[in-house]
């Protein structure tokens, strides 16, 4: 009887009031002994965590790497399919948060963290990617607005200067590759969609949208799609932009070894060539991406991730708060920002001396971190996922990357790429439209 | 019925027998029953398992639904699923020969007793077997890089052009190079061992007709081996269809020209991994089992036959 009428009063309460769960109540949730765990592939994370230990003393977080990317999901998939053995929090990235929403297993942070306060806190191409339909389902770790990295000294050498449009880079990359046979201005490579998609962010295509649970839109031969392919095909079939696969031990060794001029990459991607061309530092610099109309300066976004929290959580609250003070509390954002170096999310972060006025020696000295503070803003906030990514991701290199490995035709491989993935989303039970 | 009326001093002996017998049909029932329950447990329950799932749907919208043969009936005009297989079935006929061709020379040769330090060299071609195959896949990635590996910097010392080991044109080959450096002492064990089940009358006899060792190892040898080459065949056939290990590690060298399609196998562990689409993965397992099954039936009938 008790019971009945507590939970009439509790429903009551969740019905009318607008407001998030009250303050006290959380307070008090944070004060019992709790232990969370949380997958996560974030390098010396850990450091952070103890950040919040010492913040929620009655809190233990428990750490799990079980891979990243891949690996990552197909675990996080499996135990969430078993229906035991999922993680209390956990890092998704931001393409694949339509996934995750659709099988219901995130848990919707607006009723802890009020929404409109929330959005506020990040620049709106962010905040629309996490927060859908008023729902908050996870809090933003890192980004990636893409510019270019390229060598200064090789660039010089050739008598080039950093292109600022498109078509200034074609010019370019003829001209780069005619001087030096053994070396490209940029390489394209046919296995990375993250790239592809960032690049594809930036000239106004919009592939993938979502009307209501079972509609989705796709197209991944828009416009501004056959306008990219359109674009580098013929500058990889005369072979002055080299197709080779990224992230392997050759791609490795030819940032290292100048074989490219160029990386178009993320915010993420700066910190990373210094690790994999040391020997190299000072003669790189960075730009901002080549632009489709001149002086008016468009990104795209190219990685990044959050922290969620799994519906199946026994700690609603605690896990809520771990998500979100990891990320929003200036100290550990900071530090994400300046040790971990992930590209920050914050407001409060990007606009945070500290960080901005950062200079990079591998770069020249170059205040590499103000130049992508200015990039960010200059992301379209319209851009959309799909909750069938991981099956866009998967199937791009096997029929849009074999045409850009082979030097074929890339409008046709994007064609072909939508009809793998519209045929797809039917057999899964949606609806598509163009 | 018969032993009922007959008369009761007479079936005594009789009955003792057939309760004997009975004891012992009952002590073998027993004596498998352990290793019956563990194949109908571990290998008949998860194929029923397996089967079940295949006749259904998962979907993300909507519920699972039952689905009968749809995903057989798409498995079939699935082009990577046929690619796949294709390209396993060129694999087999190439590279089986060249394994099955080179273990047996080895072990012809072995067991002439011509070689010079014949259990080193027994050993060094047994050994790569030893090798475990996610090793040796990792090992020969490093081997065929053109940038960073040592077929790269032997040509660049040498100043001679070296073709993409690790391309779209060379990788099966690439591949097929990995599982004959792992596999062929393997089979050339099984060869040398059936060799020594060789009755030496056999040899003697040959030696008095005059026969020479060539003559001895194809005449004599050789049609005595052909049991266990059928065995190796078959075991080819069967490893050549589920290839996984070394693709899928060497994918990570060459993620262009290997897909994740690039063999049934790999195929069917995206889906149900990667894609979670775990019905249309157990569907594809079983006609990839079919096809093995069927091959491998058609190898063993046509040795038979060529024997009669």
């Amino acid at each position: 009887m008790r019971r009945s009428l507590f939970a009439v009063v509790t429903l009551c309460c969740a019905l009318f009031a607008p407001h998030p769960a009250r303050a006290a109540d959380l307070k008090a949730e944070l004060q019992k002994p709790t232990e969370l765990t949380f997958w996560t592939w974030v390098p010396n994370i850990d450091k952070e965590v103890k950040l919040f230990e010492q913040a929620y003393p009655n809190i233990k977080v428990k750490l799990v790497n079980v891979g990243q990317g891949a690996a990552h999901y197909q675990k996080l998939r499996t135990v969430l399919k078993a229906g035991q053995g999922a993680p209390d929090v956990t890092q998704i990235e931001f393409q694949y948060i339509p996934s995750f929403v659709i099988t219901r297993s995130l848990l919707d942070l607006s009723s802890f963290f009020p929404v409109e306060q929330f959005k506020k806190k990040y620049p709106d191409w962010i905040a629309s990617q996490v927060v859908i339909d008023n729902h908050i389902w996870a809090v933003p770790q890192d980004s990636g607005p893409m510019g270019m990295v390229y060598r200064k000294d090789l660039l010089e050498k050739a008598g080039i200067q950093v292109p600022k449009t498109w078509k200034e880079f074609a010019d370019a990359a003829r001209a780069y590759h005619q001087k030096n046979p053994d070396s490209y201005l940029t390489n394209i490579p046919p296995n990375d969609p993250g790239q592809w998609i960032g690049l594809l962010w930036q000239a106004g295509s919009r592939p993938f949208g979502q009307k209501g649970k079972d509609t989705l839109r796709i197209d991944l031969a828009d416009p501004g799609a056959m306008k990219v392919a359109a674009f580098w095909e013929p500058l990889i079939k005369e072979g002055v932009v080299s197709n080779d696969p990224d992230f392997t031990d050759a791609w490795y060794q030819g940032l290292a070894s100048g074989r490219y001029a160029s990386w178009l990459t993320a915010a993420w991607g700066p910190v990373f060539l210094q690790g994999t061309a040391k020997k190299t530092s000072g003669s790189w610099a960075c730009a901002p991406l080549p632009e489709w109309d001149e002086g008016k300066p468009t990104s795209g976004n190219w990685g990044g991730s959050t922290n969620a929290v799994l519906a199946t959580t026994k700690h609603k609250a605690a896990a809520a708060e771990l998500a979100r003070w990891l990320n929003q509390e200036t100290d550990p954002a900071l530090m994400f920002a300046t040790q971990q170096f992930l590209f920050p999310v914050n407001n409060s972060t990007l606009a945070d001396p500290a960080f901005v006025e950062q200079e990079a020696p591998f770069y020249g000295g170059q205040k590499v971190n103000k130049l992508f503070v200015e990039i960010s803003n200059t992301v379209p906030r319209d851009f959309q996922w799909s909750p069938i990514q991981d099956f866009i991701y998967t199937n791009g290199p096997d029929t849009f990357g074999q045409a850009l490995s082979k030097k074929g035709d890339l409008g046709a491989a994007l064609k072909a790429w939508d009809a793998a993935v519209v045929n797809y989303a039917k057999q899964q039970g949606f609806k598509v439209t163009k | 019925m018969d032993t009922a009326s007959m008369p009761v001093g007479r079936v005594s002996g009789r009955d003792s027998q057939v309760s004997h017998r009975r004891h012992q049909t009952l002590a073998g029932v027993l004596f498998i029953l352990p290793a019956l329950l563990l194949f109908a447990l571990l290998l008949v329950g998860p194929l029923l398992y397996a089967l079940t799932l295949s006749l259904f749907s998962q979907r993300l919208v909507g519920d699972t639904i039952f689905t009968g043969l749809d995903n057989y009936l798409s498995a079939l005009q699935d082009p990577e699923f046929g690619e796949g297989l294709l390209r396993m079935l060129l694999f087999l006929v190439v590279q089986v020969p060249i394994m099955l061709g080179l273990a047996l020379v080895f072990a012809l040769l072995l067991d002439s007793g011509r070689l010079l330090l014949p259990r080193l060299i027994r050993l060094g071609v047994f050994i790569p077997y030893a090798v475990p195959s996610v090793v040796a896949a990792l090992m020969w990635g490093f081997l065929y890089g053109r940038q960073f590996g040592l077929l790269g910097q032997l040509g660049r010392a040498l100043g001679l052009p070296l073709p993409n080991f690790l391309g779209s044109d060379l990788i099966l080959a690439s591949i097929g190079n990995v599982v004959t450096w792992t596999y062929t002492g393997y089979n050339m064990v099984i060869l040398y061992a059936a060799l020594q089940t060789v009755p030496g009358e056999l040899y003697e006899a040959a030696a008095i007709d005059g026969a020479g060792p060539v003559r001895l190892a194809l005449k004599i040898k050789m049609p005595l081996l052909r049991p266990a080459l059928l065995l190796c065949t078959v075991f080819s056939v069967i490893g050549s269809f589920q290839l996984f290990n070394e693709p899928a590690i060497l994918r990570a060298a060459a993620p262009d020209a290997i897909t994740s399609a690039y063999t049934p196998n790999l195929y069917i562990y995206r889906l149900a991994f990667q894609d979670q689409r775990l019905n249309y993965a157990a569907a594809l397992s079983f006609l990839l089992g079919l096809v093995v099954f069927v091959l491998s039936y058609v190898v063993t009938w046509a040795a038979r036959r060529r024997r009669t």
